[in-house]
């Protein structure tokens, strides 16, 4: 019902190794002529046919059922597809009423900004330090990079086990300091283990795009700096962090849409099926509405309302925190 | 001579076409593991008994998904001829006329005669309309009911209780010999749906819900139910019953591992117990309260029906009758009891398992089917409510929050019902 943008922008970044390469391109091209190479197609249409092909993916799998969803969330409809009433904005007033949905929203925002934060600040962090190793560095950062080919589901599965209520070592080790923790059971316990599983399954991928953007800083920088402070905690917030700005910035989006979206699987293995009163996200009650309950109206105006999100929050970014990031 | 060859291996050609010129149909399930394989078991014998049709079983993983994956594909005109609904989406496929045609018709049509009296008192009404005729197929049936360990009833020197007073009784007596006197796996279906069914108290207007989607309300701030679960808070507070969360595993476990005296499970339990139970157990119905007037009735049915899916030909439904005739058939029906523990659903099939002797060697694989057969109160016969899936979600949140104190269990209930009845009302206009 949601779609994440993840595909296209993996394409993206296929393209340009490090990210900011992407970004730069994709801003400097036209004020900077030399840097684009001119290309002719002799046929005007020929240009089309060569996106045709993405273009039609991008329409059935994206555009199509976009438009069915926000067809359907002014319908109640009965499962079968029997009988359809119009609504008007009736599915979108229940939701907007409910104080379940809005909990839900509330901790939908207070996840996503914890996991985007804690993810990205450890990913920083163990590449700013592997960049610094010198010896067996390739080893080190190879046990770091794995964990990203972990599956959604399985990394929610290992966490499962990991603080399950009655064998999960994690749960003895913080009885071990007198804390009780309940996964399952208590809200914020649950809550508290699925941000470290969403954490930790995201930290890699930050650190890839992290290391190769501190790889793209020129070393007489990093030399001109060093001779003129000798603070490297300074040296890092004046000059290495603004040179890695786009990579962060690239990062904050993809991370962003990964606590909205892409951590359904984790959070789904963690409640086992069964919500109760352990937190979800709006993705997740979309899908319980959805495909557990069979109320397909109500779902779909919870999708959209999704969407609305999601394209307010990339505007936002694009608009006011990209202009304070530096390219060149 | 060649001449000669070539009419025979035309000959062959044309009678192994004719015997593959069976007619297909497909039955979709929510079923995994072990349940699984015994329905690919079941199609198996099903496909050899006969020549005309030919069955085949796909499993669509979870109960929710199956319905799902149904519901995706009828919308698709891609339907299944069998598709396997469990009991709390009965109601989203029942009230969508036109989507099923009911099992009594579609076995009448075929040519045989539709018997509701073969069936046990307990499975003739949850998939039936109000009239009593067979909507759904009754397949995988089973019984909430309680599971002892004997070990530990014998140390604490107590008998296992029929009611919740000679529970409250023992209940000190289990935690003095070092146990969890009562753990349970499903609030929603074992202390809510079949509280109301053993304690004969209606659950929702419009008889159940049977009469009419319009107006339908839940009952349950009911006081006797409010009664039950103030206890069940009480006992959770007293160390007399231990919650582990919504998750059915997380509270076995506790009883398997010898760490619990009783355990409400499913009939269906059984055979898997059988394996992981770290010691001898046996089993009895799920308790009632002795101070309600008229309590002890049977249970709700649980499990899932077989519905057969409309928009087909009239040769694939006429196997989907042979199929569902040869399902209920005694031989069958006992294969599958004691496949997977599961009850027979037939008269005549818990007299064959009888008569084979089957309870005398595991007499807790009959307390379901006697639990289902116990005489049948007014609102034990089921309940039909739309977006019950999504209720049971309300429920199982206001119940998690019952035991970690957040809520009260009188405002729980408020809450429940509240949000329940908004469900119910949205359910009736989709149906409208």
């Amino acid at each position: 019902m949601t779609n994440t943008p993840l595909p296209s922008t993996m394409s993206g970044t296929l393209a340009a190794p490090a990210a900011g390469g992407f970004f730069r391109r994709f801003r400097s091209a036209p004020s900077e002529p030399h840097f684009a190479k001119r290309v002719q197609f002799n046929s005007p249409l020929l240009p089309y046919l060569f996106l045709a092909p993405q273009m039609a993916i991008i329409f059935i799998f994206f555009y199509w059922p976009s438009v069915q969803a926000i067809q359907s969330s002014f319908y109640l409809e009965d499962p079968f597809g029997f009988g359809s009433t119009f609504v008007g904005f009736a599915n979108y007033t229940d939701v907007l009423k409910s104080g379940e949905y809005l909990g839900i929203a509330r901790f939908t925002a207070v996840f996503t900004a914890l996991v985007t934060f804690f993810s990205l600040a450890i990913g920083l962090l163990l590449a700013v330090k592997a960049d610094g190793v010198i010896k067996g560095n390739a080893t080190y950062k190879t046990l770091l990079i794995w964990v990203y080919a972990i599956a959604p589901p399985v990394a929610g599965l290992m966490g499962m086990m990991l603080f399950d209520q009655h064998i999960g070592p994690l749960v003895k080790f913080a009885a071990f300091f007198g804390w009780d923790i309940k996964v399952g059971l208590d809200y914020n316990d649950t809550a508290f283990a699925m941000i470290v599983v969403s954490v930790w399954k995201q930290i890699p991928y930050n650190f890839i795009f992290f290391l190769s953007g501190l790889q793209g800083i020129p070393v007489s920088v990093r030399e001109a700096a060093l001779m003129d402070c000798r603070s490297g905690f300074r040296r890092f917030w004046t000059v290495t962090l603004p040179l890695l700005a786009p990579t962060a910035f690239f990062l904050l989006i993809i991370n962003t849409t990964y606590a909205l979206f892409d951590t359904f699987g984790v959070i789904d293995v963690m409640v086992k099926d069964k919500a109760a009163n352990n937190p979800i996200t709006l993705v997740y009650k979309v899908y319980m509405d959805g495909f557990r309950g069979n109320d397909l109206g109500g779902s779909s105006a919870q999708s959209v309302i999704l969407m609305i999100i999601v394209f307010v929050l990339t505007i936002f970014q694009f608009r006011f925190i990209e202009r304070r990031v530096h390219y060149n | 001579m060649i001449r000669k060859f070539t009419m025979t291996g035309l000959a062959l050609v044309f009678s192994a076409t004719s015997s593959f010129a069976a007619t297909n149909i497909t039955w979709w399930h929510g079923m995994a593991g072990r349940n699984g394989e015994v329905i690919n078991e079941v199609a198996t014998k099903f496909n050899a008994s006969q020549t005309a049709c030919a069955l085949t079983p796909v499993s669509k993983g979870t109960y929710e998904e199956a319905l799902a994956s149904g519901i995706a594909a009828f919308r698709s005109g891609e339907q299944p001829n069998i598709l396997q609904v469990f009991d709390a989406g009965a109601a989203t496929i029942i009230n969508a006329k036109g989507a099923v045609i009911p099992a009594e018709d579609l076995i009448n049509k075929a040519g045989y005669t539709f018997d509701r009296d073969a069936f046990i008192d307990g499975v003739r009404y949850f998939y039936a309309d109000s009239e009593g005729k067979f909507v759904g197929m009754p397949f995988n049936s089973s019984a909430p009911i309680m599971y002892i360990n004997n070990e530990a009833l014998k140390k604490a020197g107590v008998e296992a209780p029929k009611t919740w007073e000679e529970f409250e009784a023992a209940a000190p007596k289990l935690k003095a010999a070092g146990f969890i006197p009562l753990v349970q796996s499903q609030l929603t279906w074992q202390f809510t749906e079949n509280f109301f069914s053993r304690n004969n108290i209606q659950f929702a207007s419009n008889n159940n819900g049977y009469d009419s989607v319009v107006d339908t309300q839940l009952k349950v701030t009911d006081p006797n139910l409010i009664m039950m679960f103030d206890k069940l808070k009480a006992w959770a507070d007293e160390g007399y019953f231990a919650y582990y969360g919504a998750g059915w595993n997380d509270n076995q476990k506790m009883f398997e591992e010898n760490k619990a005296a009783l355990w409400i499970g499913s009939s269906g339990s059984f055979g898997g117990l059988q394996k992981t139970a770290q010691m001898p157990f046996s089993a009895t119905f799920l308790p009632y309260w002795g101070s309600i007037k008229g309590a002890g009735t049977s249970s709700f049915i649980g499990g899932a029906a077989l519905f057969a899916m409309s928009g087909k030909s009239d040769e694939e439904n006429k196997c989907v009758a042979d199929f569902f005739q040869f399902l209920t058939s005694p031989e069958i029906q006992v294969f599958y009891h004691k496949a997977t523990g599961y009850v027979a659903i037939t008269k005549a099939a818990y007299e064959l398992a009888k008569k084979e002797g089957y309870y005398n060697e595991k007499p807790a694989a009959e307390v379901g089917i006697k639990q289902l057969m116990l005489p049948a109160g007014e609102w034990s016969k089921g309940y039909r409510l739309g977006f019950y899936p999504q209720i049971r979600e309300i429920m199982e949140r206001e119940y998690g929050r019952i035991f970690a104190n957040e809520v009260s269990v009188k405002d729980a209930f408020d809450t429940i019902e509240k949000e329940g009845n908004e469900l119910l009302a949205r359910f009736a206009k989709t149906a409208g």
